[in-house]
Parts: C-alpha cells; sequence; structure tokens
C-alpha cells in the first residue's frame, strides 16, 4: 500500500507535484494517469526515494523508501527504461542489483525468462533496442518478488504484442496481491489495464475512482463486441490499428476504431458478431477532467 | 473487482536483517568488473607505467651518472598513473550520473553513504592492489635493467621497499580521491578537470607564488607529496621547500579523499537523485 499525504515537489519556482495525497491499495491495478509533465515521473521517483519531496511525505507500508530493509524486496520500480549502464550486460546488470538485496543468483535467470530476454542476456544492454531496454527494467522490477510494483510509462517502446504482455503480467501481479502503480498519459490503455484511477493534471490531484466510474462520465469510441471466434477477431483488431482486451463473460473491448469499421472488419474475416454496443471512452473522459481543471484555475 | 486478497507475503526467503555494506560490496565489486572499460584501462596503466620505467632505466643505463636515485626512473611511469587511477576513480562513480544507472542503484540501495562506502572500498582495494603489483613489477624489471651498472639498486637497499610499498598506497588514494570529487560533482568531464587541476595546475601556479606562499602550501600539494613517496631522499624538484615525511603526506591526502567522500555523501543524502 502506497500512501501519499501533501505529496509536494518545486524545482525552482516551477511547481512540479503539488499537495498531492491519494493512496494505492494492494490486490488492484491502479492506473496514474495525467498529461506528460503532470508530474507523474517525479511522483514516482519521490516514492522510490530518489527525489525529496520539499513537503509532505510518501509511505509504502507506512516506512519512507530510504528506511526498507530490503528496498527490492519490498518495491520493485521502472524508472525509464534508459536508467542502466549501457556498457553492462543484462545480466550482470541484474545480478549486481541481486547481490545489493542478497537475492540469489538463480532469480536472475528466471525474471530474464520471464521477460523473454534470455537469449540477449549477456548482450551489452547498450545495443538494446529501446523494448528490450523496457523489458529489461521490468526484469529489474520483479527481481526482488517485491509486494508493491512501480511502473512508470511501462508501454513506451513496446509493440503491439509486448503491450498486450505488459497488459497482462500488471494484471497477474494485482491478482496475485500486489500493490500495482503504473503510470501513463494513453488513455485507451489505462482502460484496459487498470481497475483504479489516480488522475493528475499540473501536479494537482483531479480524481481518485475507480475505472468503471470514470468511464461512466464520458461518451464514445470504445465497443463492447461478441463474436463467434474471439482469438482470430482480437488479431484482425490489433493488426488493423485497434485495441482490444477480454472481459471474463467472452465479450471484447475495442478501441481505436469506429463500429463500421468493426463491423466490417468482422465481415472481412468470416466472423459473426453477436453483439456491437458502444462503451464510453476514457479519453474523452479524461479531456474533459482536465479541461475542467484548468478552468477552475483559470477562474481562481 | 474482487475483495483484494490480504496477508499476502512476498520475497518468502528475504534474509534476517538488512541490505547492507557487505551486500553493496559485492554488487559494486560486480559493477566495477561487468563494464569492458574497467579492465581495459587497468591493463593500459600497467603496460603504460611498467614501459615507460623500462625506457627511463634503460636511459639510465646508457647515461650512467644521470642521477643519484635510481628508483625515481624505475617509477617514472608512476607520473600517468596517478592520473590514470584518478580518472578511473572519478568514473566508477560519474559514468552512472551520466548514464541515469545510479537510480537503479539508489533505487537497490537508498542509503547513499553505503553506496559510497562500498564504492570507496572497491576502489581503493583494486588501487591499492594495482598500485604495489605496478610498484614492484616495475622494480623488479627496472633493476635488472640496471644490475651491474654504476645506478644498479637491489631491493634490500635501505629505503626501496618504503617506496614502493608506499607508492601503492598513495595510487590508492588518488583512485579515492577522484571517486570523491565525482561524489561532489556528479559529471564526468567537470570531476576530470577538477583532478587534472587540483594535481597538475594547481601545483604549477603555486610554484609561481612568492616564497612565503610556497612555504606554506606547496607541502599539501598531492604532486609534492607524490614526489616525497617516490623518492629516497628529499626530490630535487623540492629541494629548499618544507615537505611532509611520505608518511604523513600519505595521511594527509587519507584525510582530503575522507573530506571529498563525506561531502559527496552528504550532497548526495540532499539532492535530488
Amino acid at each position: 500500500m502506497i500512501e501519499a499525504r501533501g505529496l509536494t515537489k518545486r524545482f525552482g519556482s516551477v511547481v512540479a507535484v503539488d499537495g498531492l495525497t491519494f493512496d494505492v491499495e494492494p490486490g488492484r491495478v491502479t492506473g496514474f494517469l495525467g498529461p506528460n509533465g503532470s508530474g507523474k515521473s517525479t511522483t514516482m521517483a519521490m516514492i522510490m526515494g530518489l527525489d525529496r519531496p520539499n513537503a509532505g511525505s510518501v509511505t509504502i507500508d507506512g516506512k519512507n523508501y530510504r528506511d526498507l530493509r530490503w528496498p527490492l524486496r519490498e518495491v520493485g520500480g521502472l524508472l525509464e527504461a534508459n536508467a542502466i549502464h549501457p556498457g553492462r550486460s543484462a545480466r550482470l546488470h541484474l545480478w549486481s542489483l541481486a547481490q545489493y538485496n542478497a537475492i540469489r543468483k538463480g532469480r536472475v535467470d528466471e525474471v530474464l525468462d520471464l521477460v523473454g530476454l534470455t537469449d540477449v542476456a549477456n548482450k551489452r544492454v547498450g545495443k538494446f533496442s529501446l523494448g528490450m531496454g523496457q523489458r529489461l527494467g521490468i526484469a529489474a522490477a520483479l527481481l526482488g518478488d517485491p509486494a508493491v510494483v512501480l511502473l512508470d510509462e511501462p508501454v513506451n517502446g513496446l509493440d503491439p504484442e509486448g503491450i498486450r504482455w505488459m497488459r497482462t503480467l500488471c494484471k497477474t501481479l494485482a491478482n496475485e496481491g500486489r500493490t500495482v502503480f503504473i503510470s501513463s498519459h494513453m488513455m485507451a490503455e489505462m482502460a484496459l489495464t487498470a481497475d483504479q484511477l489516480v488522475v493528475i493534471g499540473k501536479g494537482r490531484l483531479i480524481a481518485e475512482m475507480a475505472v468503471a466510474d470514470f468511464v461512466a462520465r464520458s461518451s464514445t469510441q470504445s465497443f463492447r463486441v461478441r463474436v463467434a471466434s474471439p482469438e482470430p477477431f482480437i488479431s484482425a483488431v490489433e493488426s488493423s490499428g485497434g485495441a482490444s482486451s477480454a472481459n471474463n463473460d467472452g465479450t471484447l473491448i475495442i478501441t481505436g476504431m469506429d463500429a463500421k469499421v468493426i463491423g466490417d472488419l468482422a465481415l472481412s474475416k468470416g466472423i459473426a458478431v453477436y453483439e456491437l454496443t458502444t462503451q464510453a471512452s476514457l479519453e474523452d473522459a479524461f479531456m474533459e477532467m482536465t479541461s475542467d481543471s484548468v478552468e477552475y484555475r483559470g477562474a481562481k | 473487482m474482487t475483495t483484494p486478497p490480504t496477508e499476502v507475503v512476498f520475497s518468502v526467503d528475504a534474509p534476517a536483517g538488512r541490505a547492507g555494506l557487505r551486500h553493496a560490496v559485492r554488487a559494486e565489486w560486480t559493477k566495477f568488473w561487468s563494464v569492458r572499460s574497467t579492465p581495459w584501462s587497468l591493463f593500459a596503466l600497467v603496460v603504460a607505467t611498467i614501459g615507460l620505467g623500462v625506457l627511463s632505466t634503460h636511459a639510465l643505463r646508457t647515461q650512467p651518472g644521470f642521477t643519484t636515485d635510481p628508483i625515481r626512473r624505475i617509477l617514472v611511469g608512476f607520473n600517468l598513473s596517478q592520473f590514470a587511477i584518478g580518472v578511473l576513480g572519478v568514473l566508477f562513480l560519474s559514468a552512472e550520473y551520466g548514464t541515469g544507472q545510479i537510480r537503479s542503484t539508489l533505487s537497490a540501495m537508498p542509503r547513499r553513504p553505503v553506496v559510497v562506502g562500498a564504492k570507496a572500498i572497491v576502489m581503493g582495494g583494486v588501487g591499492l592492489v594495482v598500485g604495489e603489483i605496478l610498484a614492484f613489477a616495475a622494480f623488479f624489471i627496472g633493476s635488472s635493467i640496471l644490475s651491474g651498472s654504476p645506478s644498479q639498486i637491489s631491493i634490500g637497499d635501505p629505503g626501496v621497499v618504503r617506496v614502493l610499498v608506499e607508492s601503492g598506497i598513495y595510487i590508492a588514494l588518488l583512485g579515492l580521491i577522484g571517486l570523491g570529487i565525482a561524489s561532489i560533482l556528479r559529471n564526468s568531464a567537470g570531476s576530470i578537470a577538477t583532478f587534472a587541476g587540483a594535481l597538475l595546475i594547481l601545483t604549477l601556479i603555486i610554484s609561481a607564488m612568492p616564497t612565503f606562499i610556497v612555504n606554506a602550501v606547496s607541502r599539501y600539494l598531492p604532486l609534492n607529496i607524490g614526489a616525497t613517496v617516490f623518492s629516497i631522499g628529499a626530490p630535487p624538484r623540492l629541494q629548499g621547500t618544507p615537505v611532509f615525511s611520505p608518511l604523513m603526506g600519505l595521511i594527509i591526502l587519507a584525510v582530503y579523499a575522507l573530506v571529498l567522500l563525506s561531502g559527496g555523501c552528504l550532497l548526495m543524502i540532499r539532492r535530488d537523485s
């Protein structure tokens, strides 16, 4: 459980994070949503004890990050994928972090396998693509089997397959009972991954609510679809630029394409459609919410 | 969403106690050797130091009577290695800031003094071993070149072992001073420039000052301390100026290293990373 209380960070005269108070609870994925420059990364850095707040505090299970006994066993963080020396191999990078927290060597190969980097484990990190660097950062975050996982923009640089993998990973981690806190500026992605949202704009808290409630505020652009054969349809949607996620009741949530395109796509693949209904879009809800906050502050 | 499971325990194999200095030293040891530039720069350092000693002793053999203190000629390469080890000390930390690696390091060990302490132990240890190997290797090669010449010198001669042991310590301390400068400045180029400036430029400037300044300051300069460490008698360059004994000089260098590293720790605790 992460608790931020009046968290404030100033860089000179710029207030990057302005009195943020929120909770991140275990057992679900909490999305940390805000436009670029809204203070998400600074907040993440303060949770990890990298930046010092000017006021307020943030604790993990009641403790400051700097007071954790085995930091990587309690919190796993992905902060920008490039926080790695490019001259070191992936395996030795992870091994040095493991040694810092007395984590057994076998765990390094386990997490490399988990993120799919086993084949390039001995390659220098400088030769990695953005997506591979991101996977290595996630491996480092999971190294200590931590109860709290913080991922700053985890889908940056990932291909569609990687994005889907990340989404499943986050849900799995949360289902295991972990606290999962992921930041993003991509609303559609958050709608599919997160259960709970912390929304900020210009360093201030705008909303703290369930994704379902957040989506309910908005209008269009996301569709609930029931088809005869979901698997080929998902691939068809994703190769045509849409995004999809499966609900437990066998329906799919499709974003990034309109109803006509979805219907035509199903027809062209010869897949029967049993249901096609409009869902509210997180993007719209988000835009509404942030513009409200700007107006509110303009009027003040 | 169903009710979140409670009382779930992760990382079940966590040992008692907490992550501390001995874990950090192991991790920093791995980091030190897992970057390709480290073995290469140490190799270059060894080759250059010994090679320069060979050239210099060979010159001494063919021009006998050139100097009364052959050990200074044997160790002439240390004038280069003291800079090289300092640069290595700087980069051991500054490269982490340059690449962003420091954020990974501090997330694994958020207590800054433990990180700096572990780096100092690794850097000091490597510097000491490398420095001693260099000193003794250069001596045995150099003295075999000089054997039979008027300048011949043996390991049993008075002061020789003292010079060799202390030269290794000097190298280790300069590595730590480099690390200390980097812990304050963080930036590679600035730290290397500061290190080189403190050694070379400061010595040149001070030597051109009025006598009372020279007499008061020059014995505190690392390069002048080095000159006394590397020679059996008083180094000719410093004739007429007050100098510390080699041992006292090394203690003063250790104080510099300690002050720089402690200052760096305090700054790291207060600063954003």
